[in-house]
């Protein structure tokens, strides 16, 4: 299978195999008005298999949600055919509405407009809590 | 400002402090009886309480202050449907500090966004009660004389009841500790307590469900109750709730100087006979609770007597 490569965009190298639907989504990527490829169960020598995003221009990322998503993903900026930056994430310390508490007894069940938000209190475990209640996040891949 | 949500934002300095502080307050209360002259608690039960709603007033009392608030969600409006944020920004505009108890987890912490007056969390949900923790802390200071080097019992439900968890993060910042872990295998300390907490600062525990095997080791015995209020499943209350009962019987081997505590309300998980036991604390214990939401009134309010 042979996908072009972009003058102007962005990709998403290394996605965890079976994940790259989930940033597609989280990321809104369908509505974007530009070219976009999927690539799923790639080759990868580094990870046996992997997803990778293509996309056709270049566009604000939000590296906290991608970072919580999936830590090992490089983001790749293509300017003018040429590699312009590559960022390597990390778990970010916070991450607000990405993901909903579902503890029936924690505030944010009832209280308007309250940001749903995850402090990382365990970077070796990748465990996150919710600041209100300490429930446990969903684990990453299960959302 | 500062606000108290959860009792681990106080370091071990502070929590000496309050108690030296609390101390002194039983010690000298004249002293104290005009020096929130002018203040005003507010008390906001968004969940039925006695002994906590009525502690804090009396504290604010003692202290020469004054106190207004409701008493459940129904008398305020939040019934009609009003935000916790916005129900604080508008009392903040009235008193100069909150003291909440919210049916919710983190309500308190939504609280301390808006008011604009330090805000002390009287409990929210299964979650916290810092002030609990405060008056067991005094409890355990004046009968023992120390935090270091003590053997804790913690019986009863300790999945749920939320003293015992803020209890256990308190204590375990103290050398030497070991807590034996008393509950029937539905009501277990939560995992992430274990694990985060006593693995991670290599604090000894045991995990039983035998009161009387336990008995002879403890030097504190903290009892609780199951509260039906944190069943979702009457019939899994009803299986569990008689599971410990403290009696004479069971303290006969026990140390002569051990100190029980209960949180209260008891329901029947200590019989009536162990009152007169020199080692029921139970009830100095809710005094003590007092005099130490008197000195936590003082340190947020940042008054000096």
């Amino acid at each position: 299978m042979i996908i072009g490569q972009i003058r102007n965009g962005i990709v998403l190298d290394h996605i965890t195999a079976g994940r790259g639907m989930d940033i597609y989504r989280i990321l809104r990527l369908g509505e974007l008005n530009c070219t976009i490829a999927m690539i799923e169960n790639a080759e990868s020598v580094k990870m046996g298999r992997k997803d990778i995003i293509k996309v056709g221009k270049v566009i604000d990322l939000d590296f906290d949600v991608l970072g919580y998503i999936d830590p090992g993903i490089t983001v790749n900026v293509i300017q003018d055919g040429k590699l312009a930056k590559r960022e390597h994430l990390n778990l970010p310390e916070t991450v607000r509405d990405i993901i909903r508490c579902k503890n029936p007894r924690c505030i944010t069940s009832i209280e308007q407009e309250l940001r749903h938000e995850f402090r990382l209190v365990d970077r070796e475990r990748k465990l996150y809590r919710c600041i209100y209640c300490e429930s446990a996040a969903p684990k990453l891949g299960t959302f | 400002m500062r606000n108290l949500i959860d009792i681990m934002e106080l370091s071990t300095d502070e929590l000496q402090e309050l108690i030296v502080q609390a101390t002194d307050i039983i010690e000298n209360p004249k002293k104290y009886a005009e020096s929130c002259r002018g203040k005003k608690l507010a008390t906001l039960f968004f969940e039925p309480s006695t002994r906590t709603r009525l502690s804090f007033e009396a504290a604010m009392y003692e202290l020469g202050g004054n106190v207004i608030g409701f008493s459940d969600a129904g008398s305020s409006s939040a019934a009609k449907g009003e935000s916790v944020a916005d129900t604080v920004r508008t009392v903040g505009c009235y008193a100069d500090i909150i003291a909440m108890r919210h049916p919710k987890e983190g309500a308190p912490l939504v609280a301390t966004r808006t008011a604009g007056v330090p805000v002390i969390n009287a409990g929210d949900g299964g979650h916290n009660h810092p002030t609990q923790t405060l008056a067991d802390l005094l409890t355990i200071y004046r009968e023992k004389g120390r935090f270091e080097g003590l053997t804790i019992g913690l019986c009863g439900d300790l999945k749920f009841g939320r003293t015992v968890h803020s209890l256990l993060c308190a204590m375990s910042r103290y050398a030497d500790m070991k807590f034996i872990l008393i509950s029937p295998e539905e009501l277990k300390v939560p995992r992430y307590l274990i694990t985060d907490v006593l693995d991670a600062k290599h604090i000894a525990y045991e995990e039983v469900t035998s009161l009387e095997d336990a008995m002879p080791t403890l030097d504190v015995l903290y009892m609780t109750r199951v509260q039906r209020e944190r069943f979702f499943n009457e019939a899994d209350y009803v299986r569990l709730k008689d599971t410990y009962i403290l009696t004479p019987e069971k303290l006969r081997t026990a140390k002569p100087d051990l100190a029980i505590l209960h949180p209260l309300p008891r329901v029947n998980e200590i019989s009536v006979a162990v009152d007169k036991d020199p080692r029921a604390c139970y009830f100095k214990q809710v005094l003590y609770g007092k005099f130490m939401r008197m000195a936590l009134i003082l340190k947020l309010l940042e008054v000096e007597v």
